[in-house]
């Protein structure tokens, strides 16, 4: 299979971040507050998703970003340019594919990739467009009119318009909505595949399993706020984490001494134990626990061991009150 | 500049028109062979010459200025009202193209199409009635500088219209109305001297009045006012939309 050409060259000077958000805020017209001042920088070369429920603000920070939206406080750049005042040089580094699926129904697919090229100020460039199509299994199709595609055919067509330019950065705005399993894995694929090529992706999901699939980072947007950005690693190690509850025959006080150091927190009541451990590490430590529990005498009567899941991570950080934050 | 960009919307909307062939050129073409066969050939052969000149050929001028106001103003306020209620226009603001490159991609593409259209009704016309045209290059400055003021007025309503009735609105409410009461079937010296001023203030009469001039050497008004007036207008409608791109009124949220 062709791979899609490299897009972007590095030069060892060029800074880390691609992209950088500095006090970005937006207030629509009527006084709705979209976002809150968000800092954020993106890494050159990474695949970042951002993760938030309908209405967080996604698609209102990705098109301030690239300039569909008027920022009402804050700067950006992309690539080092600003995106105002060198909005040029920013805009031909970026390609977008906005969440709803807007084509123009009367083009051949051909056509229509060869005006967004163009549209970017690059010269035309029959081969890589050919290689987009071929990648997107959309060669067969380039002569057909956009309207007699299916939806997801239509999806692929709007992605191969985004990358027509060579841009360095690429925005993905909701990739799966509405997209049937297979496709949504081809695209996982080609996503790779850019990635690869030294393209920074960025996509935003509501759903966990496409940024844990895709991400080397995750961000977390709630309600106009960016509450985290974390390697997706990191994150998953803090998710991997399983809790082994005891119910005690006899409550307790406290913890014995001689059981300090170990990952244990007695309920208010004093009738549970709960046990915190790493799935991830080779030793959880559970036997060592129970034989040092046996030591010091203390009984149970149940014990229930159960996984905080990347949902419940995402839930309880989105409802917890402001203060609380990391 | 951002030749490429502007070449690629420049090729989209003349694409656009070549796919519409039938009503963008040949619709007007045959609503101004009507014109011809009813005003020039059956009731022309009733009147005299106006200003010297058979009343077929006087009314050439005012019925290309008709068709080319009109057709300017639909093409170029659908070209760019299409993508914004189609959604596609979310490329054309991501793009790195300047608002001069915008406006010269859409409105060059629906005042070719207008030039175009011009001369096919001159050709057409030549088949109904004799004419002769006094200053030709004038005759195709006056065309091209009225095709691009217009498409570049037609231009402001589709960015300025968020339904389709808005679209319509003006060129049916207005623009029909001042050029019919604009002299394209009368000399205005047939009004009655109140109805003279106040057709002054109509300023689809400079237009006429100056383009007739090129085909017969006799005009309404002076030909230095008729090309004064409208590259008024046109740097007026630039002005417009220069606010309008750098606002993004009607265009980013
Ligand atoms: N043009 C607009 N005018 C007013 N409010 C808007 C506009 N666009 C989006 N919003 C509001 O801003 C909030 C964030 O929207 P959006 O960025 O689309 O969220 P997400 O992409 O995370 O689902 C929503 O409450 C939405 O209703
Ligand atoms: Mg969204």
């Amino acid at each position: 299979m062709a791979a899609i050409p490299s897009l972007a060259s590095h030069p060892a000077e060029t800074p880390a971040a691609i992209v950088s958000i500095r006090g970005v805020g937006k207030t629509y017209k009527g006084g709705f507050e979209a976002l809150k001042q968000i800092n954020l920088d993106i890494r050159r070369g990474e695949i970042l998703a951002l993760l938030g429920p309908n209405g967080a603000g996604k698609t209102t920070l990705i098109s301030i970003i690239c300039g569909i939206v008027n920022a009402s406080t804050g700067t950006i750049t992309a690539d080092g340019h600003d995106i105002v005042r060198d909005y040029r040089a920013a805009r031909a580094a970026i390609g977008l594919v906005p969440q709803e699926l807007h084509t123009d129904a009367f083009e051949s697919v051909l056509s229509t990739l060869r005006f967004s090229r163009g549209l970017f100020g690059k010269p035309p460039h029959p081969a890589h467009l050919e290689n987009i199509l071929r990648e997107l299994s959309l060669w067969d199709k380039r002569n057909n009119k956009i309207m007699t595609l299916s939806g997801g055919m239509k999806r692929r067509v709007m992605i191969a318009k985004a990358l027509a330019h060579e841009p360095k950065v690429l925005f993905l705005d909701e990739p799966s909505a509405g997209v049937d399993v297979e496709l949504r894995h081809d695209m996982w694929q080609m996503v790779r595949r850019l990635r690869e090529s030294g393209t920074t992706i960025i996509l935003t999901t509501h759903y966990i399993e496409e940024a844990e699939e895709m991400a080397d980072r995750i961000g977390v947007i709630n309600k106009g706020e960016l509450i985290l950005v974390e390697d997706k690693h990191t994150l998953m190690r803090k998710l991997g984490k399983k809790q082994l509850t005891l119910s005690l025959q006899q409550t307790m006080r406290e913890i014995p001494p001689g059981l300090a150091g170990l990952q244990l927190e007695l309920s208010t009541d004093g009738a549970t134990l709960v046990y915190t451990f790493d799935t991830q590490s080779e030793e959880t430590g559970i036997a060592s626990l129970l034989r040092r529990l046996g030591e010091h005498g203390i009984d149970f009567k149940d014990l229930q061991s159960s996984e905080s899941s990347l949902e419940e991570i995402f839930v309880s950080l989105v409802h917890k009150p402001k203060g609380d934050r990391a | 500049m951002n030749i490429h960009g502007i070449r690629a919307i420049y090729r989209f909307e003349m694409a656009r028109t070549f796919r519409t062939l039938m009503q963008s050129i040949a619709s007007p073409v045959l609503s101004t062979s009507l014109y011809f066969i009813v005003f020039g050939a059956a009731i022309g052969s009733r009147m005299g010459d106006i200003d010297g000149t058979s009343y077929g050929a006087f009314i050439i001028p005012g019925l290309i200025m008709l068709s080319l106001l009109g057709e300017s103003i639909s093409n170029a306020s659908f070209g760019i009202y299409m993508p914004k209620w189609a959604g596609t226009i979310y490329e054309l603001l991501s793009a790195p193209v300047s608002w001069i490159e915008v406006v010269i991609g859409y409105v060059g593409a629906a005042a070719s199409k207008s030039v175009m259209l011009g001369l096919l009704i001159l050709i057409t016309a030549r088949f109904f009635v004799d004419y002769e045209i006094l200053h030709p290059l004038w005759m195709f400055g006056f065309l091209v500088l009225t095709s691009v003021t217009f498409s570049l007025f037609g231009f402001i309503i589709g960015l300025w219209a968020d339904d389709f009735q808005k679209l319509q609105v003006i060129p049916l409410m207005v623009i029909t109305p001042l050029t019919f009461l604009g002299g394209a079937f009368y000399s205005i010296n047939m009004l009655p001297p109140f109805w003279q001023k106040v057709t002054l203030f109509n300023p689809v009469v400079y237009l006429i009045s100056g383009f007739r001039w090129s085909f017969t050497g006799r005009a309404d008004v002076h030909i230095a006012v008729s090309a004064g007036m409208t590259l008024g207008f046109l740097l007026i409608c630039l002005a417009i939309v220069w606010w309008i791109f750098r606002s993004g009124w009607k265009l980013r949220a």
